[in-house]
């Protein structure tokens, strides 16, 4: 690593004693004041930590903390990584990383989406990955278009190399500024926000990919391996040859959600999807080789299967093989609480974290049909407005057995019974664990809501 | 059940007009219905499809500035909703879709003609009005509190053709006095998204201008009841902090 001057090499220093002291002194983890410490003695500081790191960030609506995780596991072949593992994803959170961290060849940051402009330039990183972008508390983020354009500007002119989900329009549209991009088919389960085209404004046509996909690797649910999309892998245009295989369908608008594999095209302009070199073939992703890797995850459900695909990607560009860097993503049980299982009163209780309708979506193809605990809050983090649980259809609930919970139980309430789906409201988590038959509880929350849970799990990881 | 005899719901455009669960008002108002034995035909018009004249009550909802002017424009030169509002079809706009019933509307820094539905015109405020919305009904619509969440960059100033739907106790709503407006069977709110789910009156009563029936049998509303005491109770409590 290059000589830091003085001034860094002091930022640094005050920047690490200062997140180890607010640790011993139970104030917090120490990824955020740190790194404002620092940064208040060296505005530089954060460019100064990255100098001679290679760097990959991750950003993107939902997803961003997990695909960290697994990105920093798939690196780890390749030698030392730094990494902002407590979703501390703004620029005072990378910089307490990276000072904690000491010298590393390699570094994979979580980036607000907002904050991806800044972090871009101060951290001059090689890769960015973005993973999905939609509707998450409008009440004070941006709106999703101005998101793809924020990315898009931020990203016109640079010279990096983008990693970027080929399924999400919006994605796509930000990411089309440069021809420096690997397309991965990530999958977009929440449809609402991209039925518009970000380019034009012409509308969005979806055609559904007829390949039913296993639920769950881990299931037994029987593989698709060796059919289906493999053609795209091998690098074929997605063009008449691809529309063959799938069924044409027009979803209804607002129902949320649809396929998550759909190829689509702006019926006014040349914005489309683009030929992804890496995608997901039932249980296994294919490599731009046409190379198929058996995914073998502890953590749940399709969308990180699709999280395992970005993981593996970046760090091919790095120059990792993903037949070396997948075992390494199934060492991966949980995520800062995220996935945890834990066992209490007799229960085995898994969490899972979802902040927006596309993330609730997603939690719903995770958890398996056991009783079920939804908490909600609207503190700051979450955002104050709870109109988006209307967004979210909770039909794949019916007949399970529902508790509910959190700050914002009663909006919950309203919106179940309009779902006409049956519901028993509890005050506390406590409540809610006696309120359980011994046996499996799915534990569903929004951000602080899980926070609170995990904190009552003695903030299990 | 006759289709002759179902209530029409209609969610105009969808595709522009659907930011923050927007649906809501279409769940609320079809299960009300259908509680009460009522048979409730929903149908979604995307801005590329005419807008039926005959359907028996319209929900336009809240929307980024290009697609609220795309909406107008779409709405103008359709003619349906005005066609439908002429036969007193009953209306429920939400933000962007309440601001596009009036005379004009701003836009992407432009003056955007509106349907001219409603006597009120919209500009932009000197902030953008975000946070827990509550006013005192208009007696003559007989409704309890208004209550719900607002998050716009625009003040509506009303004419002599409407009236306000609320009196502001909390939020900013039209401008810090006044909120919503209605006339005939058309009512507008700044209280976006699911409206109807906080205010089960305002969804009744848009169900009785619809069928003309006089009253309709209750519902069990103990769950909404327990919502808008919590939320009254909160903005109480704020005002009681700042004004005491």
């Amino acid at each position: 690593m290059p000589r830091k001057p003085l001034r860094a090499k002091l930022a640094t220093s005050v920047s690490k004693g200062a997140a180890a002291l607010s640790r011993a002194a139970g104030r917090g983890d120490g990824a955020v004041i740190g790194g404002r410490l620092g940064l208040m003695i060296d505005p530089e500081l954060l460019a100064h930590l990255s100098d001679g790191r290679r760097i990959a960030l991750i950003s993107g609506t939902n997803g961003k903390t997990t695909t960290t995780r697994l990105t920093t596991a798939a690196l780890g072949v390749l030698g030392p990584v730094a990494t902002n593992s407590l979703g501390a994803n703004m620029p005072t959170g990378h910089t307490s990383a990276l000072a904690k961290a000491g010298d590393t060849p390699y570094a994979v940051l979580e980036v607000d989406e907002h904050y991806l402009p800044q972090v871009l330039v101060s951290t001059s990183a090689e890769v960015v990955a973005l993973l999905n972008l939609s509707r998450d508390q409008l009440d004070r983020a941006k709106e999703v278009a101005m998101m793809a354009q924020l990315w898009r500007d931020a990203l016109q002119g640079r010279t990096v190399h983008l990693v970027a989900n080929a399924d999400d329009p919006m994605v796509v549209w930000a990411a089309s500024v440069t021809d420096q991009v690997t397309w991965v088919a990530a999958g977009q389960r929440w449809h609402d926000d991209s039925w518009v085209c970000p380019k034009c404004g012409g509308a969005i046509e979806r055609v559904e990919v007829s390949v039913e996909l296993p639920r769950d690797p881990l299931a037994g649910a029987p593989s698709t391996a060796g059919e289906g999309t493999a053609g795209e892998g091998a690098g074929e245009p997605t063009g008449a040859d691809v529309v063959e295989v799938e069924t044409a369908s027009q979803p209804t608008i607002g129902s949320g959600g649809g396929a998550p594999d759909a190829d689509w095209r702006c019926t006014n302009c040349d914005l489309r999807r683009p030929t992804p070199q890496w995608t997901i073939d039932g249980t296994a992703v294919v490599d731009p080789d046409g190379g198929h890797h058996e995914i073998s995850l502890q953590l749940p459900g399709r969308v990180n299967r699709a999280n395992a695909a970005v993981a593996l990607a970046v760090a091919a560009w790095f120059g990792a093989s993903p037949a070396d860097a997948m075992p390494r993503l199934a060492e991966v049980a949980s995520v800062a609480g995220r996935y945890a299982q834990v066992q209490r009163d007799g229960k085995a209780i898994r969490l899972l974290l979802a902040k927006n309708p596309a993330g609730w979506l997603e939690a719903f193809d995770m958890a398996d049909p056991e009783p079920t605990l939804l908490s909600i809050n609207a503190r700051d983090p979450d955002g104050l407005d709870t109109s988006w649980l209307f967004d979210v259809d909770f039909s794949p609930l019916a007949g399970r057995s529902v508790l509910i919970t959190g700050d914002r139980a009663f909006d919950l309430a309203v919106r179940l019974e309009v779902n006409e789906i049956p519901f028993r409201h509890v005050r506390t988590f406590a409540e809610a664990l006696g309120a359980t038959p011994p046996g499996r509880l799915e534990v569903i929350a929004n951000y602080t809501a899980f926070q609170d849970i995990r904190a009552e799990l003695d903030r299990v990881n | 059940m006759s289709t002759e005899s179902a209530l029409r719901i209609v969610w105009v455009y969808p595709d522009l007009l659907s930011t923050y669960g927007d649906r809501g008002n279409l769940l609320s108002l079809s299960r009300r219905a259908d509680l009460r034995g009522l048979p409730v035909e929903c149908c979604e018009v995307r801005s590329d499809q005419p807008v039926p004249v005959d359907a028996d009550i319209y929900l336009l909802g809240g929307g980024e500035d290009g697609p609220q002017a795309l909406a107008a424009e779409r709405l103008t030169a359709d003619g349906g909703l005005r066609r439908a509002v002429d036969r007193r079809a009953v209306v429920l706009a939400v933000c962007a879709g309440y601001q596009l019933l009036g005379e004009s509307f701003f836009a992407k820094g432009q003056k955007c003609p509106g349907l001219g539905l409603l006597d009120l015109r919209s500009d932009r405020g000197p902030t953008r009005a975000v946070g827990e919305l509550a006013g005192e009904v208009d007696p003559e619509l007989g409704l309890p509190t208004l209550t719900g969440f607002e998050n716009h960059g625009g003040r509506t100033h009303l004419g002599p053709g409407v009236r306000a739907l609320a009196k502001v106790t909390a939020g900013i709503g039209n401008d810090g006095a006044t909120e919503g407006a209605w006339s005939g069977s058309v009512l507008g709110t700044y209280s976006h998204g699911p409206a109807l789910s906080r205010n089960p009156a305002l969804a009744d009563l848009l169900l009785r201008w619809a069928t003309g029936l006089d009253a309709l049998e209750p519902l069990d509303d103990v769950w909404a009841s327990k919502l808008r005491g919590e939320r009254l109770g909160t903005v109480r409590a704020r005002e009681s902090r700042t004004t005491g």
